[in-house]
């Protein structure tokens, strides 16, 4: 396991290195054009670093709060939900965790799943309630399985990494634009430097322009490709790639957007929560490939459940190789397992209504049945009122201690 | 001096290929067995739910009490075997009558309508799906250690290290039915 993550993670620690790069050159750029001077290109250097440090500070010790609560998740008991739950655990055994990630619930009609957590022993998953409203058991283990592939192959770590440098790199270049435009010339104007100066400061000029614009590319593109390696990831724990597809093609069906759309969270997600999902085409400004793709390599693996299989899929609906041969020797010749039997069992107005329980639940519900008639009453914990009637059969309810 | 300064040198990289070699097995082993011991987390987890599962049922089923017998019989012995192969075999032969148990429940509606055995059912299957994929990870564990095992050059040093035994059920049609669900 080790092996095949430190090959993935040589590729994406270039690309990583490859976005440092341009973020310290960004502050250079910026310094120099400030100060004129040599002392000013270190400064600037020194100080996108500083910033980038401070914030990837911060993300470290307060991210995974941070993301969950932005994104209005709740830890969910056991006891609340225990199919997903069990679901989670069942995962973990495959995918090797020393540790089932916490399980947590976003209230969202919207059918969408992502995994936070900088290292595999302290991480969590978070499903919508519109996703466990709609999927049976294995497509729920197919986007489970995904999520788990995401921290297995610690993306969270790097993507917030990337994701770091990425905004302090816009910054930058932000105020080395408003700069450009408010002053910056008549700085150029006294420069003594004269021919070479001048070319300097065209290069110092268009790196400011382009710098987020590349650092965009590249970020995306990295996205782009941790997410066909937990697909792959997910094909390998689950040896059930029709299970994953299928909850794709129903995330893709279900046309509900999601209510949080911040920029900021959009790559946690398994599918982009925004309206361009249902682009054909892979866009260069996208944080995922199109979902229809995903299925179709997913649907192209041929009764294989291994890293082979994804990978002569992958080949063969985009060319290209996802992997290199070591991580693709990890896990080969897998056959595909059959679908569980339990598929389409459960009534949908069951299972919504054991998501959204499950919700009120984490959200700290009190659940209190009438004792006169069937009535099972969910009380807000903002409730003040002590003394209720039953909203059914009108009689009091007993008192809540 | 020169000569004794390069000798010295290589003979340090070759202490430290053979250490970082020899540790490398060692963790693809312990993660084999780390592996392994998931799965008795698991069948033991299974051994406890059995009980449970028959005093739930106990007062719906008055005329299947030899069913019943059969699984406590299936699920005693289970918990008795050692060994990866005797296990194999008595853990398989819990899986069928397990099954067959399951298949028996189909004809009793007042039993599934009931929460307690819902709630033991959906532990039942997630057990059931656990050992699985604890197999599976197990397998792909072992799979990864011999390799590293018999690839040179950690051929050459693995002369101490024994090769993984693969978990299989006794029957092995059996082993590719996928995880039960109910």
């Amino acid at each position: 396991m080790w092996e095949q993550i430190r090959r993935n993670r040589r590729r994406s620690a270039l690309v990583v290195a490859a976005m440092g790069v341009l973020l310290v050159a960004t502050g250079a750029a910026l310094g120099g054009l400030a100060a004129q001077n040599e002392a000013g290109f270190l400064l600037g250097a020194a100080v996108a670093g500083v910033l980038w440090l401070i914030q990837w500070g911060i993300t470290a010790s307060q991210g995974d709060r941070i993301l969950l609560r932005v994104a209005g998740a709740k830890e969910v008991r056991k006891a609340d939900h225990p199919q997903l739950h069990n679901v989670v655990e069942e995962m973990s055994i495959a995918a090797s965790l020393d540790q089932k990630p916490r399980v947590c619930l976003v209230d969202d009609p919207a059918p969408n799943a992502f995994a936070v957590g900088r290292n595999p022993r302290d991480a969590a998953v978070a499903v919508t309630t519109g996703l466990l409203r709609r999927l049976d058991r294995d497509e729920l283990q197919g986007v489970i399985a995904h999520e788990i592939g995401h921290i297995k192959n610690r993306d969270v770590a790097l993507m917030t990494t990337a994701g770091i440098m990425l905004g302090v790199i816009v910054l930058l270049s932000e105020i080395g634009a408003r700069s450009l435009r408010f002053g910056g010339v008549r700085h150029s104007r006294s420069s003594r430097k004269g021919g070479g100066g001048a070319i300097v400061l065209v290069l110092v000029v268009v790196l400011i322009i382009l710098a987020p614009l590349l650092a965009q590319l590249i970020y995306f593109a990295l996205s782009r490709r941790r997410e066909y390696l937990a697909d792959a990831s997910a094909a390998r724990f689950t040896r059930y790639p029709e299970g994953l597809a299928r909850a794709l093609e129903k995330i893709d069906a279900s046309g509900v957007p999601l209510a949080d759309t911040s920029k900021v969270t959009a790559p946690m997600y398994i599918a982009p929560p925004a309206a361009s999902r249902r682009r054909a085409v892979a866009s260069w400004f996208s944080t995922h490939p199109p979902l229809s793709e995903r299925i179709r390599i997913l649907r192209g693996m041929a009764g294989g459940a291994g890293y082979d299989a994804y990978q002569s899929a992958y080949q063969e609906a985009r060319g290209g190789t996802l992997m290199g041969a070591r991580t693709v020797s990890e896990a080969r010749d897998l056959p595909a397992r059959a679908a569980l039997a339990e598929a389409g069992a459960v009534p949908a107005a069951e299972r919504a209504r054991a998501a959204s329980d499950a919700f009120l639940a984490a959200s700290g519900y009190a659940r209190r049945p009438c004792p006169s008639c069937t009535a099972l009453l969910k009380l807000p914990p903002s409730l003040q009122e002590r003394v209720l009637n039953c909203p059914r059969c009108g009689q009091p309810l007993p008192r809540a201690d | 001096m020169t000569g004794l300064w390069i000798a010295l040198a290589i003979a340090a990289i070759a202490v430290a290929y053979f250490i970082v070699l020899y540790n490398g097995l060692i963790a693809a082993r312990n993660d084999a067995r780390n592996a392994w011991a998931q799965i008795d987390v698991q069948l033991k987890r299974r051994h406890d739910l059995v009980p449970n599962l028959v005093a739930a049922v106990k007062g719906y089923m008055q005329h299947e009490r030899g069913t019943l017998e059969l699984l406590v019989a299936a699920r005693n012995q289970a918990a008795e075997a050692r060994g990866p192969a005797a296990q194999g075999a008595a853990e398989g032969a819990l899986s069928g009558v397990l099954a067959r148990f399951l298949a028996v429940v189909e004809a009793y509606p007042d039993l599934k309508a009931n929460a307690n055995f819902r709630a033991l059912q959906e532990e039942l299957a997630s057990t059931e799906n656990r050992i699985a994929f604890a197999r599976q990870a197990y397998n792909d564990e072992a799979a990864r250690y011999n390799t590293r095992r018999e690839t040179f050059p950690a051929r050459l040093i693995s002369g101490g290290f024994q090769k993984a035994e693969y978990f299989e059920l006794e029957n092995r049609a059996q082993a590719a039915v996928p995880p039960a669900s109910f």
